[in-house]
């Protein structure tokens, strides 16, 4: 529960700038009332699938598509799913973990992170909408080599570093009682 | 799953509310109206990793910004800084990913976003 004392200070803040009127509380508040709008929306979704993708994708289906020995169609596959997800960057990481603990190669994981961030459907669809066609191509077709280059830099450079993926604290109940 | 990382987001989304309030988005928009050239990409960079805008309001203002007669590379790195460099979600990521490959995948990020801006520079 003291997690939420932030949470908790901010509320009442915003609730006094309201009722008083203060200005530039009102606008923090209205500002902070669309994140948290757009976040209601996806995040659910997003723990939704995540927990289908759990439940779903055993780990050696997974592993035969994007792990360490699938090479370019696992590369495929991985940015095919990133493209389909939908909502902000942080919504990626608990997805990436889960891909990362099912098996994904690192270098397919941190390619999912920059298909996430760069090529979402749904996100496309505002792209072509405001900035055109033309642009949008221009900017996908130069992005794709882009993250695909970081993810490899990634890979070598963590290759025999023992990397991993943690679950946060706040994902494990027991961890927080422990460290608490 | 969702309940228990709430805190941590409502804390990012605090953060970013009295950060935009502190810099407003006209203020935004201005600085990257005016520069064109590395100064501009470099500053459109910044701007794009400090910034979360969400893209159904980052892709409306993106192309408010064009119609000001900002260049498209300069929109290009502000919008792919915007979706993979994030350093106000950085405390989020680093208890997925530990403090030295969340920076570098941001570091890195940064550098090829500057890089396609170029690139979109030479074919627009």
């Amino acid at each position: 529960m003291s997690k939420y004392v932030p949470s908790l200070l901010f509320a009442a803040f915003i609730v006094t700038a309201f009722y008083f009127n203060i200005a530039f509380g009102r606008n923090i508040g209205v500002t902070f009332w669309s994140f948290f709008k757009e976040m209601m929306v996806f995040m659910p979704l997003m723990f939704i699938l995540v927990g289908l993708f759990d439940v779903w994708f055993p780990r050696e289906k997974v592993e035969r598509h994007i792990g360490t020995e699938s090479g370019i169609k696992g590369t495929f596959w991985v940015i095919l799913l990133a493209m389909l997800q939908a909502g902000p960057l942080y919504a990626a990481f608990p997805v990436a973990y889960l891909l990362w603990k099912k098996g994904c190669s690192i270098k397919n994981t941190f390619v999912f992170l920059g298909a996430f961030s760069t090529l979402k459907i749904p996100m496309l669809s505002f792209e072509i909408g405001f900035l055109g066609l033309k642009f949008s191509l221009l900017r996908t077709l130069l992005t794709l080599p882009v993250f695909i280059l970081i993810a490899a830099i990634m890979e070598i450079y963590l290759r025999d570093k023992n990397f991993e993926i943690k679950e946060p604290d706040a994902l494990n109940p027991r961890t927080t009682k422990a460290a608490a | 799953m969702f309940l228990a990382i709430l805190p941590a987001i409502l804390n990012v989304l605090i953060l970013v509310s009295i950060f935009l309030f502190l810099v407003p988005q006209e203020t935004i928009a201005g600085l990257l109206g005016k520069d064109s050239g590395f100064s501009g990409m470099m500053l459109a960079a910044v701007i794009g990793s400090i910034s979360l805008i969400p893209a159904p309001i980052s892709y409306p203002l993106a192309a408010v910004l064009v119609k000001c007669g900002v260049s498209y590379k300069i929109i290009a790195v502000f919008i792919t800084t915007l979706m993979m460099v994030g350093v106000l979600t950085l405390p989020l990521e680093i208890k997925y990913f530990g403090v030295r490959v969340s920076l570098m995948r941001n570091a890195l990020s940064f550098i090829g976003a500057i890089a396609i801006g170029a690139l979109m520079g030479i074919f627009l």
